[in-house]
């Protein structure tokens, strides 16, 4: 043995080590790949020795060779054994080896788990450090699950260094094995507070990562970040809280109106560029989630756009690239605001730097009107012959290409011009888009049915020049186009002007040299330009030129015959036959003209891309249902031996069912035939438009009239300048002459599709050319409105998405090793894995129980599984006193998720109060949190020392320091909901309505108000009730009242109950086993000054009528001197509002549902309401839970549903003062009530 | 979040590479050339960001780099990450790369890119940013080169004691 190691290191020094080995690949340059192999032959002897050194040295030149492509993952198990090295420098080696080349799929990373937790326990730190460095490069579902625990007691380990690496890794586990996400959460959470930066900033770093994948998860923190934000003086963390709030604002309105205060004051403070402009993007972030609400932030805008101008205009091409990336965000809510910094932007586009072109694009995308279109693409055009290097000519290209064709062609005003753009980029050299000028040129001519004259004259005209285009054999990505061309001017080849000419040029030998598809097209299109010219000659007797096409025909199509593509050739041998079997007849003088063109009669529409997965199934149709009767056992018996026809049988079987299939299409189709006559969503081509080839004679071809402002014969190409100098002239001339004839009608709006709202009043002003009406994509009628857009069912962030603010159950719980069968733990136990064995042993007498106990709540919680996490909670808190008798441990467990639920309903209240000054919330803050934990740690567990409900002595003895925190966290809030409290009461003062405040009807401010849902439910000196009632969406017969309870004096409120005389109709859900009239306590005591929420559920049955319920609380004050018993009684009334839930409705949905007929009508009208329309549409929203569904300048039209699915739609009208309210309903007498109950929410004002 | 961190010189040699997602060995050097390809016919003085290559990532991905002497350092980065912030974490990284090599050059990296790599493992650590202070950093960087030393000058003795 001991031989065996002097050789080693004898052999040691011989060895090349890492220095060696790469000096020696530079040495040999020439043959390198021999040298490298020499040497991983060398390694392998390395690894063979039992010297950990010399292994170390030989993973240690394997890490490098691996970074130069070589596969290394045949030494897995020697890193294995490097990292399980007890020196710290070998495992090192071994870890960093690792972390390079193990994946999910290296076998040996089974065999590490055990290494890794010896390590992750180590008391040297940096073999901690360099564990949890490896792992989280190398963690697998197993790893996670299996260390999951180990890393969480590191996150509270005493170094700084470990827990910020442990903090997070927590991420890796997270994503890996998410059941741990909610076990780890509070601690992660606590960890956003460590007194140690690095921590805290890894913290943030792992909520942000997980907050940007699924943010209405993290809501609940935003108080605390919005706390980090005003305090951290850290760039980086700073710079990653306000990114999250960028992505938090989108789902909370309110936040972003909490924070653009204080992101104002950063921009304007910060000297630090990159904070800076995280803010403008979280502003913009914020004024984009406000903008459909309420529009008044211009000054925010303002400087947004400003900072960004200084950010462009900077030397640093960074900034510059930034500010445009930022600009492109404004761009989509606020056009108007960006498109006063054209100048600068269209400047951008000469910059040197491409990436800054690119972005000065997308924002010319963003800013185009009809006023300035042809202006910007004239400059895009002048780009496009000066660009070098086809990439940034060809993002040119789609670039106009996409700014013309935006949302449907909006903003073209003249497709005259537009067609002479897409030709002119025809003569672009080398583009790779030849296909998309094609499908432009497509859409263009089939869907503006007036501009196909014009489209195929140019088309036409490129035929002939199709020479050109494909004369050079790079330019074939171009000749795509010709595709377009040939097909436009056969299918529409009535209005050209020489069918003849254009047929010739078709079928020049020229032709075969294009790819095959275009060839195909050009053959059939040939049959079509046929027939047209049989057409136009019909009727002369012993038309010379219609023979001559046959011949032409006869002599040019045999080329194609002969191609070496399928397709052209069977088209071009049919239509060979068809035409000399014409010819047969011509000479007979036979008219055949009419039965030609019926080959190719009736139009084609343009299809919706979606059309086809929109199409619903139809009610009844069950597609998994069998068809016919399932074969029976009996038969399939039979035929199992039979293997050879095994195979036939499911053929056989579809033949059978397509026949039935198609008989009940056939029905399906006459069905909805007549759904499609009566439906006037469906749109129908216009007979009138329609080839009626039935009919003979030439007057039946429908000539579509244009306005030939422009000559349409450009000798050559056509230029498109001159478009925009005679647009120019068009405008002012209509102008002058609108101004003649003012008093004349508004002129109808072109096209059904144009949206009312589609540009600012000038654009309205701005005319087309001609008259277009633009086809618009068939859709399958009932398609569904719903943009179910897939998201990637692999994401792993999917399985990330967890409500973390529900109560740890009993199933989330981190594995921990055991060495016997697991018997059954509270959560908490997994969380102080010290604790384990002690808590164990205490456990086991009680166990028994316990285990009742749990059942009996598991069996409690999977019934309330749909409720709302908050109640389940409260639940867990109310049978608290029963189970007295409990020991700590699952007390503990139940602790922390108070503070977060207080927390979630807080954030309603942090939210919904008007914004403080966060200065000033700053200073107060600590004083009074502080204050606050004095008065409670000492007066609550002295004064009680017998309430079992509270924290008992044992506990505060034990006082751990994190359930120390908690409270320290809960007290703070509590407190400083208070204080919002008082700022309320300031409100109110004012307002002078005794509860006018809590009902959210404030005076008017412009903007809009804060409101609050809150009215009152009862009050005395001693407590203050207020309440609010929602629908629940789930349960469509439970509503949730959620009361927040108030104390007012200076003494100590406990043992509330709160009780309600059941109705008929509504009944307040008691636990199970209570009586019916038993009363539910109250989770939790009031400390003086202080206020909570608690939840309570009601099922109702009835909710077409609003009703009211008798309660009352009891509750005990506690002064110093004495305690009283007290009472209060209430009413509440359950309004029909609170039956409706806030649902979303897409204008076309709700248009059906006013057409079907099944909702009955009524109407409300209020006199002197002064309020702007918005502010009167977002009350209605708020209190009445509605959602707008349209609005047109003074008129809305808004949309809710009853938790029993009951549809309510408003059309609200304003006219100076007056508002009326069309309403329709299902349900009349809901209809009825609600209508009473809006117009009592106006009469408060 | 940090997809991927490739140091490499004028010719698109690479002198790191460290990546937070699997890759094929083929696949991280079609990464690694890609890339350069991307950087390297770039001018100077034009801004420091690129919209994603096609194999690292996507529309998402960024990449963010400088150019110093005959390195690029090129951070790969999704939306998450602030630009201007990885711009200076890479500014970071070179100046702690200076100060633990003291005048760091090109030939550091390419015999010592373990070292390096252990540098940077006290930047970032599964493809989130851990520190940024650069005094902490090295700090730790030497607390654990101390170590190795004392390891390494321990070794001969051991061998002698098992003799």
């Amino acid at each position: 043995m001991a031989l065996k190691i002097v050789k080693g290191s004898i052999d040691r020094m011989f060895d090349k080590n890492l220095q060696d080995l790469v000096r020696g690949i530079r040495n040999h340059k020439e043959d390198e790949a021999k040298y490298i192999s020499t040497c991983i032959d060398e390694i392998k002897q390395e690894l063979k020795q039992d010297n950990i050194a010399v292994k170390a040295n030989a993973v240690c030149k394997l890490t490098y060779l691996q970074m130069l492509g070589y596969d290394v993952s045949w030494a897995a198990f020697n890193i294995v054994e490097v990292m399980s090295s007890s020196k710290f420098t070998y495992k090192r080696i071994g870890y960093l080896a690792a972390s390079q080349c193990f994946h999910e799929g290296t076998d040996v990373i089974m065999l590490t788990t055990n290494q890794i937790r010896k390590d992750l326990s180590s008391p040297n730190q940096y073999d901690t450090g360099v564990a949890l460095t490896g792992l989280s490069c190398f963690v697998t579902p197993d790893l996670a699950r299996d260390l999951a625990n180990d890393i969480m007691t590191l996150m509270s380990h005493t170094k700084p260094y470990i827990r910020k690496k442990a903090v997070l890794i927590m991420y890796k586990v997270f994503l890996k094995y998410p059941e741990s996400l909610r076990p780890a959460f509070p601690r992660l959470k606590e960890k956003l507070e460590d007194p140690d930066p690095g921590v805290q900033s890894a913290a943030v770093n792992v909520i942000c990562e997980l907050a940007r994948r699924n943010p209405k998860n993290y809501l609940s923190l935003a108080p605390l970040f919005f706390k980090l934000m005003t305090s951290s003086t850290n760039n980086w963390v700073l710079i990653k809280i306000i990114k999250l709030f960028g992505a938090l604002t989108p789902l909370e309105p309110r936040l972003g109106k909490k924070l653009i205060e204080p992101l104002t004051n950063l921009i304007h403070s910060t000297s630090a560029m990159s904070l800076l402009y995280e803010c403008v993007n979280t502003v913009i972030a914020v004024l984009i989630s406000l903008s459909s609400g309420m529009p008044n932030h211009s000054a925010s805008i303002q400087l947004c756009v400003q900072k960004l101008r200084i950010l462009i205009e900077d030397s640093d091409q960074n900034l510059k690239y930034l500010g445009l990336l930022a600009m492109s965000k404004i761009l989509k809510t606020h056009p108007k605001s960006v498109q006063s910094h054209k100048d600068l932007i269209l400047q951008c586009l000469d910059d040197k730097d491409e990436s800054i072109r690119l972005r000065a694009l997308d924002l010319l995308y963003g800013m185009v009107s009809k006023k300035n279109l042809m202006e910007i693409v004239k400059k895009l055009m002048l780009h496009v012959d000066k660009a070098e290097g086809t990439t940034y000519r060809d993002e040119l290209l789609t670039k106009i290409i996409d700014i013309c064709s935006q949302s449907n062609f909006q903003y073209i005003t003249n497709f005259e011009w537009y067609i002479s753009i897409l030709v002119e980029l025809t003569r672009l050299e080398g583009t790779r888009h030849g296909h998309l000028i094609a499908s432009q040129m497509l859409d263009v001519a089939i869907r503006v049915k007036a501009i196909r004259g014009f489209a195929v004259a140019q088309m036409a005209t490129l035929l002939d020049n199709a020479h050109l285009l494909t004369g050079n054999t790079q330019r074939n990505g171009i000749c795509e186009v010709l595709y377009a061309a040939a097909w436009i001017c056969g299918e529409f080849s009535e209005h050209l002007e020489d069918p003849m000419q254009t047929l010739e040029a078709m079928l020049r030998p020229k032709v075969a040299t294009l790819p095959g598809h275009i060839q195909a097209v050009y053959v059939q299109n040939a049959a079509k330009l046929f027939a047209t010219v049989l057409r136009k000659h019909d009727g002369e007797t012993e038309s010379q030129a219609a023979q001559e096409t046959s011949q032409l025909l006869i002599d040019r199509l045999p080329l194609f015959v002969q191609s070496a593509n399928l397709e052209v050739q069977e088209r071009a041998s049919c239509i060979l036959q068809l035409v000399k079997y014409i010819q047969k007849l011509q000479q007979k003088n036979v008219e055949v003209a009419e039965e030609v063109t019926a080959l190719f009669a009736g139009e084609l529409n343009p299809v919706a891309p979606k059309a086809q997965k929109k199409v619903p199934i139809p009610e009844g149709l069950d597609l998994d249902a069998w068809i016919n009767e399932p074969p029976s056992g009996s038969e399939s018996e039979d035929e199992k031996p039979k293997a050879v026809f095994a195979k036939e049988e499911p053929k056989h079987s579809r033949s059978r069912h397509t026949e039935v299939d198609e008989k009940e299409l056939a029905r399906r189709r006459e069905v909805r035939k007549q759904e499609q006559a009566s439906n006037p969503f469906y749109i129908k081509a216009s007979p009138s438009s329609q080839k009626v080839y039935d009919a003979p004679g030439v007057e039946h071809i429908p000539v579509v009239q244009i306005d030939l402002s422009v000559p349409l014969k450009v000798p050559g190409m056509p230029m498109s300048d001159q478009y925009l100098k005679l647009e120019e002239e068009r405008r002012q001339k209509e102008k002058a002459e609108r101004k003649k004839k003012e008093k004349k009608k508004k002129r109808e709006k072109r096209g059904k599709e144009r949206k009312a709202d589609s540009g600012p009043e000038s654009e309205e002003d701005i005319t087309p050319a001609h008259q277009v009406d633009i086809v618009t994509e068939e859709m399958p009628e009932n398609a569904l409105p719903s943009d179910d857009d897939d998201k990637d069912p692999n994401d792993p962030h999917k399985a990330l998405d967890i409500d973390l603010d529900k109560p740890l159950a009993d199933s989330d719980k981190l594995p921990v090793r055991t060495h016997r069968p697991e018997v059954l733990k509270s959560p908490a136990e997994d969380r102080d894995g010290e604790s384990v064995p002690q808590e164990t042993k205490k456990k086991s007498g009680k166990e028994k129980k316990k285990d009742k106990e749990k059942d009996r709540k598991r069996s409690k919680e999977e019934k309330k599984k749909k409720k709302k996490p908050k109640e389940v909670e409260e639940e867990l808190l109310e049978s608290q006193p029963e189970e007295a008798v409990q020991s700590e441990e699952t007390k503990e467990a139940a602790a922390p998720p108070t503070s977060t639920s207080a927390e979630a309903s807080d954030l309603d209240f942090w939210l919904s109060s008007a914004p403080v000054p966060p200065a000033a919330q700053e200073v107060t803050a600590p004083s009074s949190s502080a204050a606050a934990v004095d008065t409670s740690s000492a007066a609550a567990p002295e004064s009680e020392p017998d309430e079992p409900k509270d924290t008992e002595p044992e506990d505060t003895k034990s006082s751990k320091h994190k359930k120390k925190k908690q409270k320290k966290e809960k007290e703070e809030k509590e407190k400083k909901k208070k204080k919002r409290h008082h700022h309320h009461h300031q409100h109110h003062g004012d307002a002078g309505g005794e509860d006018s405040v809590q009902n959210g009807t404030v005076e008017e401010e412009e903007p809009l108000p804060p409101m609050s849902n809150y009215s009152l439910l009862a009050e005395n000196s001693y407590i203050k009730m207020v309440y609010d009632i929602q629908g629940n969406h789930q349960d469509e017969s439970k509503v949730v009242v959620s009361v927040i309870f108030e104390n007012k004096s200076d003494s100590f409120l406990k043992a509330m109950e709160f009780n309600v005389l059941d109705s008929l109709n509504s009944k307040l859900q008691r636990p199970e086993g209570a009586g019916a009239h038993d009363s539910l306590t109250v989770p939790f005591q009031l400390p003086p000054g202080v206020s909570n929420e608690a939840r309570f559920v009601f099922s109702v049955q009835s909710i077409v009528m609003p009703q009211k319920l008798k309660g009352t609380l009891t509750f005990i004050v506690k002064s110093d001197e004495s305690s009283t018993h007290e009472k209060l009684d209430f009413k509440l009334h359950f309004t029909c509002t609170s039956y409706l839930i806030t649902t979303p409705c897409y204008s076309d949905a709700y248009a059906k549902l006013l057409e079907s007929g099944d909702l009955k009508g009524s109407s409300l009208r209020l006199e002197g309401i002064n309020m702007p329309f918005h502010h009167l549409l977002a009350r209605i929203c708020f209190h009445h839970h509605f959602s707008v569904v349209e609005r047109i300048d003074s008129c809305a039209s808004m949309y809710s549903r009853s938790i029993q699915g009951h549809h309510v739609c408003l059309l609200v009208k304003t006219s100076d003062q007056t508002v009326s309210i069309d309403a329709k309903c299902d349900e009349p007498s809901l209809l009825g009530n609600v209508l009473d109950e809006i117009k009592q929410t106006f009469s408060k004002c | 979040m940090i997809k991927a961190i490739l140091i490499f010189n004028n010719h698109g040699k690479p002198r790191m590479s460290k990546f937070y997602e699997h890759y094929t060995e083929d696949t991280e050097q079609q990464i690694i050339r890609e890339t350069f390809h991307l950087v390297s016919k770039r001018d100077e003085n034009i801004c420091n960001f690129l919209e994603g290559g096609l194999l690292i990532g996507g529309s998402d991905n960024k990449l963010i780099y400088r150019h110093y002497a005959t390195l690029y350092f090129v951070f790969c980065v999704d939306s998450s990450e602030s630009e201007l912030g990885i711009l200076d974490l890479i500014q970071v990284f070179v100046e702690t790369l200076d100060k633990c090599f003291e005048n760091v050059c090109e030939l550091d990296l390419i015999f010592h890119v373990d070292k390096v790599h252990n540098i940077l493992a006290e930047m970032v650590m599964g493809g989130m940013v851990l520190e940024t202070n650069m005094s902490e950093i090295i700090t730790q960087v030497e607390a654990q080169g101390k170590m190795e030393k004392s390891e390494v000058r321990a070794a001969p003795l051991s061998y002698l004691l098992e003799f």
